[in-house]
């Protein structure tokens, strides 16, 4: 097991000198220098030249993205430009909120999807099923932006029954200013999960020991627990990581709707302000919590079926 | 369940019932199934609107109409209503629509062929070229799509058509991977070996025996990939990095409602809606589809 883990974490090193390379080289492909970029309008010439040195812009691309990679190993992201302040603090800020936001749609897709996906699966074929199919198909196709703007200017700004904008004050406060946000990413990432889920049942159902175990005299409800939900917990977790992963990406939107101050918020306000430190400090930011996301599910694995042999 | 019949894709046992009828017949028939046909009329119907509307309409998509009444009842001059403008919203939607579904058929049928062939070659060549490939699939599997797209926006500055070439220079690592796997599989194939051994040279064993096999997979997927290319579009503009005011775009509208829920719901409801018509449309197709291309023996 520590061998698995230790070739998986050198697996992910490539992916992460991908990620590092693709953000090292965003700043660089912008049009113009990037430490007048950087540094804004209101900059002498002395100071682009200080930073020029500073960054090592003068000597050739592979020293600068090793400087680049010397000062992340130290933690040293830059600093932005709006704030003044190193961009690692900022992340380490805003985070949080993000954190909590994405597990609490991961949370709640799940308690939407794995209901109507077991309802849907044990009654293949017929009229229920059908609806699911449905509402998976809409679900599919439905803007998430929209159904976040919807049910904010309704619950919230209609009918005050949720906070209309922010974190909320401790851990309750947390969970009822970020219903409304948490929901309609959820009900976003659903269609992927309820397909998968239901697909997956369906796959166990028909399997052979399942066969076995309702030839046993087993009752419903018994197959379903012992046999049916544990073996298609695998293929659920993987659809969850996927989808975690695509929880990340709608945060941008979601945070911007509702105006949670989170790494979602902060780059698409960092586009707007060319603050090109934090653009990149948040696009690594993302790219190392996918790769843990994928990490601990692979790990899981371990845990879920004692089959899978490292 | 024998080796054999798992190891058909889909899981699905390969039966000889219909080996009867003549293969073309049986095709026809397949793509005559009823989520393709109810997809399509969606979708065509819905484009037909976007194309046919604006010429019909006298209104601007663009300029505010003082002469109008703002915010609007449905009637017969306004279908749907007006804006806070006094523009019809029925004009703006289509005007809109037109745009999102350039962006998306321009993004996905670009990323479809560039994804495919570089996908085919690198299944069917290997070496250095496939090592190389699948670090950069590693690499967008791991990043967000949106994060991804929304980083290279923020690089290139917002714009209707910098959404195109961000998405152009994510989207065909996905097609690259399916048609990879997929060439992989076929380039074992008996009759792909015999074209080989019979000296036919690489483009043509790739072109004539490979492509057919592996094409349909990437197919079904561009129809998803195509509401998945809408709504990052839409999205985009949404947060401000897309379409800029005063040209009207879906996800755009959504944003411009925002100050007059309260006072016309309508306004947000309606591009929401023509994003939802227009992605169950596709994803039908995409359904369907996979439908009528599964193998039946």
């Amino acid at each position: 097991m520590t061998g698995y883990v230790l070739r998986r974490l050198a697996y992910m090193i490539p992916v992460f000198l991908l990620i590092s390379l693709f953000v090292f080289l965003m700043v660089r492909l912008v049009p113009g220098d990037p430490a007048a970029i950087m540094l804004g309008q209101r900059a002498t010439d002395e100071n682009v030249a200080q930073l020029r040195e500073k960054l090592k812009l003068n000597e050739p691309y592979w020293v600068q993205y090793g400087v680049f990679l010397q000062n992340m190993a130290h933690g040293d992201l830059g600093e932005s430009m709006r704030q003044r302040r190193p961009v690692t603090q900022i992340l380490l800020d805003r985070l949080p909120p993000t954190l909590f936001l994405v597990t609490y749609a991961g949370i709640l897709s799940i308690l939407i999807s794995g209901p109507l996906a077991a309802v849907a699966a044990m009654n293949h074929g017929r009229w229920i099923d059908q609806a699911v199919r449905l509402y998976a198909l809409l679900s599919l196709a439905m803007p998430a932006y929209w159904i976040g703007m919807m049910l904010l200017q309704f619950f919230a700004v209609k009918y005050h029954v949720f906070p209309v904008a922010g974190y909320g004050e401790g851990f309750l406060g947390h969970l009822v200013s970020l219903f409304l946000p948490a929901l309609a990413l959820a009900l976003a990432v659903s269609s992927i999960l309820v397909r998968s889920l239901r697909n997956s049942i369906i796959e166990t159902t028909d399997a052979d020991y399942v066969r076995t175990a309702r030839a046993k005299g087993l009752g419903a409800r018994s197959i379903f627990l012992r046999h049916i939900l544990r073996n298609s917990s695998m293929s659920t977790v993987t659809i969850l990581a996927v989808n975690l992963a695509f929880l990340v990406g709608g945060t941008t939107i979601i945070e911007t709707i509702f105006a949670i101050p989170g790494i979602g918020q902060l780059i698409i306000k960092a586009i707007f302000d060319r603050d090109y430190p934090i653009i990149q400090g948040i696009t690594l930011a993302i790219g190392v919590l996918v790769l843990f996301i994928n990490l601990l599910t692979d790990l899981s694995y371990a845990v879920l079926d004692p089959r899978v042999a490292y | 369940m024998t080796a054999e019949a798992t190891a058909a894709p889909g899981g699905v046992t390969l039966g000889v019932a219909s080996a009867a009828q003549p293969r073309t017949q049986q095709r026809s028939r397949a793509f005559l199934n009823p989520l393709l046909i109810l997809g399509f009329a969606i979708v065509a119907s819905l484009t037909a609107v976007l194309l046919i509307y604006p010429l019909l309409s006298p209104y601007s998509p663009t300029d505010p109409d003082f002469a109008q009444p703002t915010f609007a009842e449905s009637s017969w001059s306004h279908p749907l209503g007006t804006d806070n403008f006094g523009r019809d919203t029925l004009t703006r939607l289509a005007y809109g629509g037109r745009i999102d579904l350039v962006i998306a058929i321009a993004a996905t049928l670009v990323t479809l062929v560039v994804g495919g062939c570089l996908g085919l070659l690198s299944g069917y060549r290997g070496g250095w070229f496939d090592s190389l490939l699948m670090r950069l699939v590693d690499f967008t599997v791991t990043m967000p799509y949106l994060v991804l797209v929304i980083a290279i926006v923020a690089i290139l500055g917002p714009g209707t058509w910098n959404i195109v070439y961000a998405i152009w220079l994510v989207g065909w690592v996905a097609y690259a991977r399916i048609v990879r796997a997929e060439t992989l599989v076929a380039r074992r194939l008996e009759y792909v070996e015999a074209a080989r051994v019979m000296g036919m040279g690489e483009l043509r064993v790739m072109a004539r025996h490979i492509l057919p096999n592996v094409v349909s997979a990437a197919i079904v997927f561009a129809m998803a990939d195509m509401v998945l290319n809408i709504l990052v579009a839409s999205s985009l503009s949404f947060l401000g990095l897309g379409v800029q005011p005063p040209e009207p775009e879906w996800g755009l509208m959504v944003a411009e409602a925002r100050d007059f829920f309260l006072r016309d719901w309508r306004l947000m409801t309606y591009p929401g809606l023509a994003v939802l018509i227009l992605g169950a449309g596709l994803g039908l197709i995409g359904d369907g589809l996979a439908q009528a291309l599964r193998p039946k023996g």
